[in-house]
């Protein structure tokens, strides 16, 4: 099968790679790029483990064509603390027991970082907008939203 | 108030512990890792040159395969091995064979006959997952439909297809009988002295467990001769012995890595991943994945099986419910799985949460052509709750009672005898009720907000009554059609009051380090005597003494009394503990084995690795 050059920064770092002409970003990030960080929960767009942020704003790797990201920004949350240290809303995750098996929290985390980066003090429906592509079996919800809500600090707002 | 407070406040006197973790905030071990999205599952194992597989399957829900034609998917590009059944060395199996319960009846890749829609027939591995999905497409079976049947009462009539061939009655065997029988009192006698009979139909959809991550595994070969396999199964040994049975293999070659699941809610014990993806790089000698998508993931999952119960209570003008028969139908889908399991506990969970005094219920496990049922989330207790509980409410409807009222009124009380034989303890429901009243702001009276478990338990909760029996329901008989009613029959039979019924005996032990002291456990132990009052014909004769009287916790702690009251207190002292012989525990030893190590059992002609019943 055909292979077509495609480059872009995965967070932060240049990336080039070869990739198949009908490959999706989710594989390619996870097996060309090695990181594992996005998940196939379906592959058809419906449970979000595979949102990366392009450009900041989120997309599903599993339904992005990867050489669409040619020259874009891509991130991940493999990306998302630089060093030791944890970003405010990763804190807020691990405080607030917003995972359980973990499998939809790469996915869940750049939803919400792409709410906070864009509305950082959202209202609690903003918060169940932002995360309604993603889903979770385990937690039913309610301390992801709080989590969320507590990394924009408005700990318990309503 | 949270809910270690209400326990301290309404049993103060039980436990007088500090729990130093529960109902306090604290990180989980694994939980950096999925924030940082560095926790590694099954998949996130990456093989240079990894091989992907996948299944043809059965579009029909019963058919049998005349032919299977994959001469075009093997030239089609990427295409590395085609896996049929009969590459498959011991191709049948069980999934709890593994503890020596049920026959072996599902093949990992069926040969000649396929029982539910999506079973497999064939499997192919290639380079790309595309290309094994390609190549899937372009494989000919030849299918002979069959009739199908999806529903349990109709599976057992005398008509039906037959799903399993290893069970042709359609049902799982509880031998000798083709359902779990449970029988308390004589439910006869109490629906004829009841004021009002209340009786219901409740069911229960199959659920689908539906983890984010789909069930799968990825084996390669290593360089020490060993397969390793990673895996999200829930049940790492469980597969691990799977494995080694299907793929005739001693599970000393296989090196199984597990434990990051990503969700499971019981989806994941089924074994049927790893198999597939250890036979895989056996017979590539590569890194081989088997995934399923999500719609096999929802197709082909096991789910948590459909359940239909029928309620029939008898219930007094005031309340008291004196009897009560369930007949119960677990569907197992096309082959047993955990479903056998669920019909024992699910019987182990009648009548409820509640003292009747006549109970008697037949629990089937029943074989339809639907996708086969396994564990989720308390299976086997679920639906019978479900239904349990809606029936309270139809019960307090039928006799014009509150709700709380009839569920405080029949509740368990500490020290009252369940329909197994066992005594009541620990009890909590008249509290519960108490508490979700008050949180509700449902207006209780004053008395059942005085009545506590802990008082209450009378001579007559706590006998045990004399009960009918009845041998109806023997294996064969309906598939024969000399049994038209699934229900629990009419008594045949009478076993005494104060009688157990069948008296179980634990096993002597083989070794003598294997010896528990039941005391270093914390079991008290009761001394050995007759439970049953002399000759009973139903009550088998005690067995002599033997000389291990320490191995008695698994009996009851004592024989009640069958008619004179006890003493007042509600909780079972039972005979004071007499001390037993202290068996010192022995010297260590070096470790000598009287016979060389050996794994599975040998048997002529079958696996070693075959355990618990072999096939006919």
């Amino acid at each position: 099968m055909a292979q077509t050059p495609v480059r872009f920064t995965l967070n932060g770092r240049e990336t080039g790679l070869f990739v198949e002409e009908a490959a999706n970003l989710l594989d390619v990030l996870r097996r060309g790029a090695g990181d594992i960080s996005p998940k196939y929960g379906c592959g058809q767009g419906t449970c979000g483990a595979c949102t990366v942020l392009i450009d900041g704003a989120p997309h599903l790797g599993c339904l992005t064509l990867a050489a669409t990201v040619e020259g874009r920004e891509v991130r991940t949350t493999g990306g998302m603390a630089d060093g030791p240290g944890l970003t405010a809303l990763q804190t807020a995750f691990m405080e607030g027991f917003a995972a359980q098996c973990g499998f939809c929290t790469p996915g869940m985390l750049m939803a919400a970082k792409a709410l906070l980066d864009r509305n950082p003090q959202p209202t609690r429906d903003e918060v169940i907008e932002a995360i309604s592509g993603n889903l979770c079996r385990c937690t039913g919800y309610e301390p992801i939203v709080d989590a969320i809500l507590a990394a924009s600090g408005q700990r318990g707002a309503a | 108030m949270s809910s270690i407070e209400f326990r301290k406040d309404l049993f103060a006197d039980e436990r007088d512990d500090n729990l130093n973790e529960i109902g306090k905030p604290k990180l989980r071990q694994d939980i950096e890792g999925h924030v940082r999205g560095r926790t590694a599952y099954y998949d996130d194992h990456l093989f240079d040159g990894l091989l992907h597989m996948r299944c043809v399957r059965s579009p029909h829900h019963h058919a049998r395969v005349r032919s299977i034609d994959s001469a075009g998917a093997e030239r089609m590009a990427g295409v590395r091995r085609v896996v049929r059944a009969s590459d498959v060395p011991h191709n049948i199996n069980t999934l709890l064979s593994l503890i020596g319960f049920g026959r072996d009846d599902e093949q990992l890749i069926a040969d000649r006959k396929v029982a539910y829609k999506g079973e497999p027939v064939l499997a192919i591995i290639a380079e790309t997952e595309a290309q094994a999905r390609a190549a899937c497409a372009a494989v000919r079976v030849d299918w002979e439909v069959l009739p199908h049947v999806l529903d349990v009462e109709e599976a057992l009539t005398p008509g039906a297809p037959v799903v399993n061939e290893e069970y042709p009655n359609n049902c799982f065997d509880y031998a000798p009988y083709d359902h779990v029988k449970l029988r308390f009192g004589d439910v006869e006698a109490g629906f004829a002295q009841a004021d009002r009979i209340v009786e219901a139909t409740y069911e229960m959809s199959p659920i689908e467990q539906a983890p984010i991550e789909t069930c799968g595994a990825i084996a390669a070969p290593e360089t020490s001769g060993r397969y390793v396999c990673h895996t999200g199964t829930q049940a790492l040994f469980f597969s691990l012995g799977t494995t080694a049975k299907l793929l005739d293999m001693p599970s000393s070659k296989l090196h199984f890595i597990g434990g990051t699941v990503g969700g499971g809610f019981g989806g994941k014990v089924d074994s049927l991943t790893e198999p597939m993806a250890v036979l895989g790089a056996v017979l590539t000698g590569k890194p081989v994945k088997f995934q399923w998508d999500r719609e096999e993931e929802m197709q082909v999952g096991a789910p948590r099986g459909a359940e239909r119960w029928i309620i029939k209570d008898g219930v007094m003008a005031d309340g008291r419910i004196v009897a009560r028969q369930f007949t119960g139908f677990f569907d197992a889908g096309a082959y047993t799985r955990l479903s056998s399991y669920a019909g024992t506990k699910g019987t182990g969970h009648l009548p409820g949460p509640y003292s009747i005094p006549n109970v008697a219920s037949n629990v089937f496990c029943v074989y339809t052509n639907r996708t086969p049922a396994t564990a989720m989330r308390g299976f086997g207790i679920t639906g019978v709750d479900f239904a349990i509980e809606c029936h309270m409410d139809r019960v307090a409807e039928a006799v014009g009672a509150d709700p709380i009222h009839l569920r405080i009124l029949n509740a368990y009380r500490d020290g009252d005898m369940k329909a197994h034989r066992r005594r009541a303890k620990n009890c909590a429901l008249v509290e519960c009720c108490q508490v979700a009243a008050g949180k509700a702001g449902w207006r209780v009276s004053p008395e059942d907000m005085a009545a506590s478990s802990k008082t209450g338990t009378t001579a007559d909760r706590q006998a045990i009554p004399e009960t009918a029996l009845d041998e109806d329901g023997r294996i064969g008989d309906r598939k024969a059609g000399r049994m038209p009613s699934a229900r629990p029959a009419k008594g045949t039979k009478r076993l005494p009051a104060g009688t157990h019924g069948r008296d179980h005996k634990a096993v002597p032990v083989q070794r003598p380090d294997m010896q528990q002291l039941a005391e270093r456990v914390g079991h008290r132990v009761a001394p050995e005597r007759d439970a049953a009052p002399a000759a009973s014909p139903t009550v088998p004769a005690r067995a002599p003494d033997t000389p291990t009287p320490a191995t008695a916790p698994s009996r009851p702690t004592a024989a009640p009394p069958a008619t004179s009251s006890p003493p007042a207190e509600a909780r079972p002292a039972a005979a004071p503990p007499q001390p037993m012989p202290q068996l010192q525990p022995a010297q260590p030893k070096p470790y000598e084995p009287d016979t060389p190590f050996r794994q599975g059992v040998r048997r002529p002609g079958v696996s070693r690795f075959l355990s618990g019943s072999r096939r006919r």
